[in-house]
Parts: structure tokens; sequence; C-alpha cells
């Protein structure tokens, strides 16, 4: 069967996708993409001006077209079709047949009709060729408005805002997010709004648009006031691409858009429509989720699922705006007849929360929350399943008190039919699946469900629902750290710290059970360190460490160890680095630099490694722990000492940070950048602690994170002198290391943490759990009892003695080999090492 | 098991094994590794670790889980019984016990043949 895809956006791909995902094999693929890039992610375009780049954005997997066979032309517009001859013509006058023809074509940015819109630096918000001419104009302008007061134009006033713009938004109707919130939300939003520097002009009506006095244009409104600005961005809602359907005669929809049955055909039945472009009983759809179960439910069609029909979508939403929690569920407006509501507001934290009832009381109809969405997902969940409400309704939106639990919905509540993940359409029964089949994190539920994949709303949902399976599969999900302690490692930080203990066979008399396992050792050995700071390989403490901290070095599959010598704020004298590839040289090693901005060398064997650091030292090295739950780096930009940008010593400032903090052991690894000024070199944000130079001093960011799971840091205090920054990171280091879980980044503590950033704020800077001083104190303990593991190491005899292959015999061990790979060692694979193998034959008498 | 009179081997003096930890010892040409569980409880099985092919059995955490005295992999986090060589985790990665002698400060290690 000869499928052509016309249009190769969000839409267009989740088709595709749902064609692989079916095995179709007789399916021969054309598709036909009008912009220059494959599809990408159009619902966080707003990143690519907070750092992400169209790479980032992508939708499309490496090798998919590749893997699949689909036939992509990119700048390809299907100009014309042919409905007898069954073909489509591009732009170009490349004419190709199908059996069945696929329309994604999405919508177009509505521009309201007003005189000058076409100016120059009047832009559009929906292509990342829109998003990079803006962004050229923004380096030219200092004022941007945005038209339009609905959720795309306020994304887009985030974009102007990133862009470094004074913004405004002009919206016509009385309030912001006009369909989804009501008056009072609306209100509690446009303060949200105005509060984060974005000015907001409700109720104007853009007449003209003329040569400016100060600025550019000048926006004339029809009651006679006027606004200034250098660019414009028109967001006042999207229109369906729809020219395909009306020239070939198919039926479109009362209010635009491609008619289509639940089958998602045209009046053609070998034409379909998905998507934006598509109406559904004369109802167009502007979110995703709604367009990917047309996808699904066309390429089920064309595979022959004749039962796959489209029933319409829920257009409940949840997003957050510049920070600011929105959610609508259902009947937002309360338009039910009869129908009555609950409302909450706090004008102080600035939260609105509506619930809208019907007219028994007995079902959830619809809601609206500004400012904290948390109820977001039980709200959905009662409405769409029409679960009996409790009896005082309110309570699902009142603040707890008391410490009283809210009246939360019991994820056994749900039946199982439940959808619980809609931009995916994932059910509560898949996820309950996937628990019973091995699935127990909410990551590994993401990768085989799918769940909280896109949007992430759903995943406290989510996590609940794979929670309370676990629970009724009798799986553990306590926090107790092992079976040997029933504390969580939180409690028994304290109760090490409180009582005093500092030894493992003390706490496991005083608070645990057993042996002791590779779990809880650790853990207490780090919490040791973090609160007494003694030798890691003094005495017992040495049999309570990892391979790793063992041997003081990163254990390599086959044995071998590496070997990271620190240079703090990845300044490294030309001495220095000779020292480093002499001992390498000397040792045969594998030189790698890191993305820490230091040197990591590999293939070292454990008895070599005392004597590459007793040169080291010699050299004026210390450890790197690299091998530690640690601070590893502090990263760092050249800073105003080189660089014509720069405003602060970003490096003097890494250095310096670096001594302080290294060797101080936390729940995981910890990560440091600082850089010399905005432009970020040093990629600070995507840090546990990110410093960002500005005029006045320090701006100080915490919780990012690179790798698995990418997470921006979050600014928490600006323009700080070195005082009271230093002041900062020592009560935010030591309260994480007080609080963590076991092997928990900052960025999973932070989304884990009640009350959130405003909770951890008021913590560290207003104090409010009285603490400031006593964390204070206790990382000026740890900072003041520093010592080099290494240094400590090779002069102890005890110590330097465990580093050997065998106990019983001085020769290395055979079976590390290395062969060489572009001019360095690699270790050598199974079937290489074959010869070293025959020397240690398995014993067969 | 063999039925002939088992070869011991000395391996090491106590001392030599930090309690709660591991050694690697070669006998006979074998990689076998050697547990102190507390002061006095002495374990041996093959040092090599099936999943990664490495030798590093020796310097792994040991404690327990359940009713099995085990040792964690430092690679790959698998336990190992340190009576029976049993993989808790996947049986077909077992590895060999073998048997463990102290005399006044000695350890020997006598190996235990291919069943």
């Amino acid at each position: 069967m000869k499928i052509v895809l016309v249009g190769h956006g969000m839409v267009g791909h989740k088709f595709l996708e749902a064609l692989r995902q079916l095995q179709f094999p007789a399916a021969d693929v054309t598709v036909l993409g009008e912009e220059p890039r494959t599809a990408y992610d159009r619902v966080h375009l707003s990143d690519f001006f907070a750092g992400k780049t169209a790479e980032d954005l992508s939708l499309v997997e490496p090798g998919f077209f590749a893997d699949t066979g689909f036939d992509l032309r990119l700048n390809s517009r299907a100009a014309a079709i042919d409905r007898r001859a069954k073909t489509v013509t591009t732009q170009d006058g490349v004419t190709l047949s199908y059996d069945k023809l696929v329309l994604a074509t999405g919508s177009y940015p509505f521009v309201p009709p007003v005189k000058g819109s076409d100016r120059g630096q009047c832009f559009v918000y929906r292509t990342i060729e829109d998003l990079e001419a803006m962004k050229e104009a923004s380096a030219i302008s200092r004022k941007g408005v945005v038209v339009g007061g609905g959720l795309l134009g306020l994304e887009c006033a985030k974009a102007l805002r990133d862009l470094g713009l004074e913004t405004h938004v002009v919206e016509f109707a009385p309030r912001l997010m006009a369909v989804q919130v009501d008056d009072d939300g609306g209100r509690i939003l446009r303060s949200k709004i105005e509060a984060l520097g974005v000015q907001v002009h409700t109720e104007r009506n853009t007449l003209e648009i003329t040569d400016g006095r100060q600025a550019r244009h000048r926006m004339v409104f029809a009651d006679g006031s006027h606004l200034e600005t250098d660019m414009i961005v028109f967001s006042a809602g999207i229109r369906p691409r729809d020219e395909l359907a009306r020239q070939n005669a198919l039926a479109v929809g009362a209010r635009g858009g491609i008619a289509i049955d639940d089958q998602c055909r045209t009046s053609d039945p070998d034409i379909y429509a998905i998507g934006e472009c598509a109406a559904w009983r004369d109802q167009t759809f502007g979110l995703v989720a709604p367009g990917y179960e047309m996808a699904r439910i066309a390429a089920r069609q064309l595979a022959g699922e004749a039962g796959a029909v489209f029933a319409g979508a829920d257009m409940s939403t949840k997003l957050k705006l510049m920070g600011v929690d929105v959610a609508s569920i259902g009947d937002a407006h309360g338009r039910t007849p009869g129908c009555r509501s609950f409302r909450y507001t706090d004008e102080c934290k600035q939260i609105y929360k509506k619930i809208v009832v019907s007219a028994d009381g007995k079902h959830l109809l619809g809601a609206v929350l500004v400012g904290n969405a948390d109820e977001y997902g039980t709200l959905l969940q009662m409405a769409l399943n029409g679960i009996a409400l409790p009896e005082a309704p309110e309570f699902l939106i009142l603040p707890a008190g008391d410490g009283k639990a809210r009246p939360g919905l019991g994820a056994h509540e749900l039946p199982d039919s439940a959808q619980i993940c809609s931009c995916n359409n994932v059910s509560k029964e898949q996820i309950c699946t996937a628990v019973a089949e091995g699935a127990t994190s909410i990551g590994e539920i993401k990768a085989c469900t799918q769940a909280g994949a896109t949007c992430g709303g759903c995943v406290p949902l989510v996590t609940q629902i794979m929670k309370a399976e676990m629970a009724k599969l009798g799986m553990a999900v306590t926090d107790h750290l092992c079976e040997h302690f029933p504390h969580s490692r939180q409690e028994l930080y304290h109760l090490v710290r409180v009582g005093g203990i500092r030894s493992f066979d003390e706490l496991l008399a005083r608070h645990g059970r057993g042996l002791g396992c590779d779990i809880c050792k650790p853990t207490a050995a780090s919490i040791f360190a973090s609160c007494w700071n003694d030798f890691v390989l003094k005495g017992e403490l040495a049999s309570l460490q990892d391979s790793n901290d063992y041997f003081l070095g990163n254990i390599q599959k086959d044995g071998s160890y590496s070997v990271v010598p620190r240079m703090p704020g990845g300044e490294v004298t030309p001495d220095g680095l000779i020292a480093v590839a002499q001992v390498a040289k000397k040792y045969g090693l594998y030189t790698k630099i890191t993305g820490g901005q230091r040197v990591d060398l590999f293939g070292a064997r454990v008895e070599q490694l005392p004597l590459i650091w007793e040169e080291l030292i010699a050299a004026g090295f210390e450890s790197g722990h690299a091998y530690g739950k640690s601070l590893r780096t502090v990263k760092s930009c050249v800073g105003s000492t080189w660089c014509r940008y720069g405003v602060q010593d970003s490096v003097g400032l890494a250095v310096e940070l670096e001594n302080r903090y290294k060797g101080l052991r936390a729940p995981h690894k910890i990560k440091f950048g600082v850089s010399g000024c905005t432009r970020e070199c040093a990629e600070a944000q995507g840090k546990d602690v990110g410093i960002i130079a500005t005029e006045r001093g320090w701006n100080l960011y915490v919780c990012g994170n690179g790798g698995m799971k990418p997470r921006h840091a979050e600014l928490i205090a600006s323009d700080l002198d070195k005082t009271a920054l230093v002041r900062l990171i020592d009560r935010f280091l030591m309260f994480y290391i007080r609080t963590a879980d076991r092997l928990q980044r900052t960025s999973t503590w932070r989304d884990n943490l009640e009350g959130g950033l405003d909770y951890l704020k008021a913590v560290l800077i207003d104090d409010s759990l009285g603490i400031g001083d006593e964390l204070e104190r206790q990382m000026q303990h740890v900072v003041d009892t520093y010592q080099c593991e290494w240094k400590t190491a090779v002069t102890d005899p005890g110590v330097r003695r465990r580093f050997r292959s065998f106990v019983n015999d001085p020769q290395p061990d055979a079976r590390i080999v290395f062969v060489e790979e572009r001019g360095q060692i690699r270790p050598a694979r199974a079937d290489e090492r074959v010869p070293a193998l025959a020397a240690t034959a398995e014993l067969s008498t | 098991m063999s039925t002939k009179k088992p070869r011991w081997t000395a391996v090491c003096k106590i001392g030599d094994i930090l309690p709660g930890t591991g050694v690697c010892a070669l006998v006979e040409d074998h990689h076998v590794a050697v547990f102190r569980l507390g002061e006095d409880g002495f374990y041996a099985i093959d040092n090599i670790d099936p999943r990664s092919g490495a030798s590093v059995l020796s310097r792994g955490l040991i404690g327990n889980l359940g009713e099995h005295l085990v040792v964690a992999s430092p690679l790959y986090k698998n336990h190992f019984d340190l009576r029976t060589g049993a993989c808790l985790e996947a049986p077909e990665h077992s590895v060999r016990a073998h048997r463990v002698q102290v005399r006044g400060e000695a350890v020997f290690v006598s190996l235990s043949t291919l069943s």
C-alpha cells in the first residue's frame, strides 16, 4: 500500500511512529515536510530561548528513517492533489501517486487584520525559523509586544523575556487565557505574570501599527491609547491549514478544518486528516494529545483495524507559564445548567482554585487552578471517570490544616480503564501491568509505557498508582534504607549526628539488625564522613566503603581503576600537565579529558595506584575524589581575567569553592559551575550548584543536572557578595546532605522536596527552621578537617599494603589485558583476551 | 565434589584480611576471593565475576540478605552467597565456593573441583 503523508510535524511523526509500532509491512510510505527540518517539539518551543537547540527539540530518534525505510522529503510542500488520479504534486513539480493520503498539515498562526501588521520586525510564533528571526530581531530591540494573551501568547512572552526584552502582552479579551481560566483566576494569573516583569494590557483592540517616536512601532488601540515597541509577535490563535481540502472539494468543518469522521477519514475515503488541520464534528483541536490520538487511529485504520475510532478528546490542560502553574479541567466556566462551584482564593500566596460540581453535588464537572496545580491529577481523574465526590468537596482544594491529609483520590478508586496519561493514552491497567512485569521506578514506567513521557503532568499520579500497585503485589514501598535499618537515610543521618555514633557496629547495635549490606554500609560511611570527617580508610571505616572508595579510584569493567588528580576550577599549569603526562606515560595509562575540566587516567591496576599517586602528590596534585559521592569539580570559564565579556573573576571563585568543598561526602556526587558573565560558558545552570557573575556580584542557582534527566538549576539569590554566596552554599549543601535519600542528586531531591523552591528559599535564606548557623558550623568543621585521602593512604603502611592484586603473590592480575586503539590502550574484549585466559584456565581435575 | 583428599594451600595470615573485607589469593593458578566476616568468619569463592569476566569479587561489600551471607559484585552489584557461590539474581552466573580453614594465624584454602 502506497501511503503519502503530507506534513511532518508532531502529529505527522506520531503517525509514522504508530505505523512502525503496528509493524505494518505492506506500507510504502513517503513523507512530505514543508519545513527544512524533521518533526520537533512545538509544545516546548520557548525552551529554544532558554538554551535548547533545534536538535534538543527534535522528536525523531536517530536512525528512524533508515530503520523504517520511510522516504522523507524535507522542503517539499504539497501544492496540489488530483483525487481522480490519486496523486500529490509538490511545489517543485514532483508528482507522487498514493493509495491512501494522510493530511497532517497542522495550522497557521492567525494575524488579525490590522493595518501595518506587515511591517518589518513583526513576527508569528510557530516554527524554529520564526524563532530564529525573533532572536535576530531581539538583538537590536529593547522592547517587545506579544499580541494575544492566550496559552501560546504567554509562552511567547516568556520567550521574549528570556531574550532580555522589556515584554508586554496585549490582549483583546478582559483577561488572560480567556478560554481556560475564569475572571478570578485570570486576575491572579495576571498579577503573577506582572510580578515576573511582563506588563499586561487587557481589553486592547489594536487598530493600526505606525511608525513610533521612541521605538520602531507604535500600536494604536481603539480606546485611543497607544504602546510603542521595537518588535511585535502575533500569537492570537491558530487556524487549520485546510487549503488542500478546499481546493479539492473535500468537506470542511463549519469553522474551518478538514472534516473527518470517527475513522479520521475525510469525505474522500482514501484521504485521512489528523491533528490541528482536521475538524471532527465541526470541532478543531489545538492541543497535541487529541492530534496524537488521531494519528494512532488513522494508522490503525490503515493497518486494517476497523474498530479503531476517534471519540473526541478531553481538552483539560495543565502547564507552567513562566513558572506559574495554570490548569483547566472540563467545564471550567461552569456552563452546565444547574452546576455549582466552590472557590478558594489566597491573595497573599497568589493562588486561585475553583471546582465546578454537578447540580446534585455528586460529580466533578470542571476546575480552574492558578498558582498551584497540585490537585490537577486527582481532579482530572474524578471528572473523567465520574468518581463520586467526597461529602465536603471543598476540602479537595482547601489547604490542608493541622497536618490533616487532604481527601485525595486513592489510586484504588480509579477504574482500570482510566486514562492516566492523556498525551500517550496510557491507562491505569497498562501501568499496573508494567509494575507486575517488574517496573518499579518512575523511569522504568516511562520507558515501557510512555506514561508521563511527554508533558509530565501525570507523573505524580503515575507514581501513586505504581506505589499502590507495588504494595498490592507485596513489594516493599517503605523508605527504609534496607532490611538492616528500619529508617530512611535522613533518619539515620539524624541518629548518627544526635547520638554521636562513629562506627557501623554501634549504629547496627543501636538502630539496626543483621550484618549490613552493600546498601547500608556505604550509606553509613558517607554519613559518618559528612558528620565527623575521619579518614575514610581508617580502621573499621575501610570495610564499609564501596570498591571505589576503598581503592580511591573508579573501578572499570575489567577491574582496573581510573585516576583523576584534582585541578581546581579546571586550572592547571604546564608543569602540572607535564607531570600528569609523565605519570600516564610511565604506567601506560589511557588519558582522556573529562567533562569536568580535568584529566582522567585509565587502566591502573590496584598495585600501581599508590605508586602513581606518590608521583602525582610529589608534583603537587591532590585526590580529585572522582570515585566518591562527593564534590567532583567546579567547572569555570576564564572570566574577566581574560575574556572581553567577563564581569567577574570566575576562575578565582571556582578555585576557591573547589578548595573549600573538596572531600565533602554527600548522598550523591556534586558538581559546580561558575560563569563569568551571563553568556554562561561554564554551563552552571546544568550543575547542582551554579554561579553566574553579574555586574554587582554573583547569582546563585541550585539543583540543576545534566546527564540522564537534564534539569535547569533555579535561581535562589541574586547579586550576592562572596561572603553571602559562600554562606548560602554552605547551608544548601548541608541541608541537602542532611535530608536527601541515598543516591539522590540535588535535582531529584528538589523535585521531591515538599514545598518546592519557596520552601528551600525559606530554609536557606530566611532561616525558617532556625538551623542556618548550625548548618554553617557543620560545614566549617568539614572544611577545617579536610585531608587529601591519597596523601594519607600512601603514607600509612597498613593501608598501603592492601593495594595488591593477590594477598599471597606480588604478580599483577594477568586477566587485565589491553590492546591498542587510536594510539592508546583500551581493555581487551573477551575474544582478544583468549591467550591471557588460557593462562588461568579452569581447573577441572 | 571430589573424593580425593583435599589439598590445602596457605594463602595469608588472619591479620592480612581486615574484618569485613576480602582479599584475592592465587591458589593453584586460580583467583580465589577470601572473605573475613566479622572477626572469625572466613569464606572463599571464585574471584572472577562471571558477568564481566573481571577478577573483582574480593573487592565487593559483604553482609547478609535475609538468610544468605553475601558479597555484592563491585561492578554490577549482583549478590553471591558466600557459602555456596550461588548468584542470587541470576543463578546462571553462580560461582564455586571453596573450603577455608584457619590453623593458628594462617588461613588455608582448598579448591573445590568442578561438579
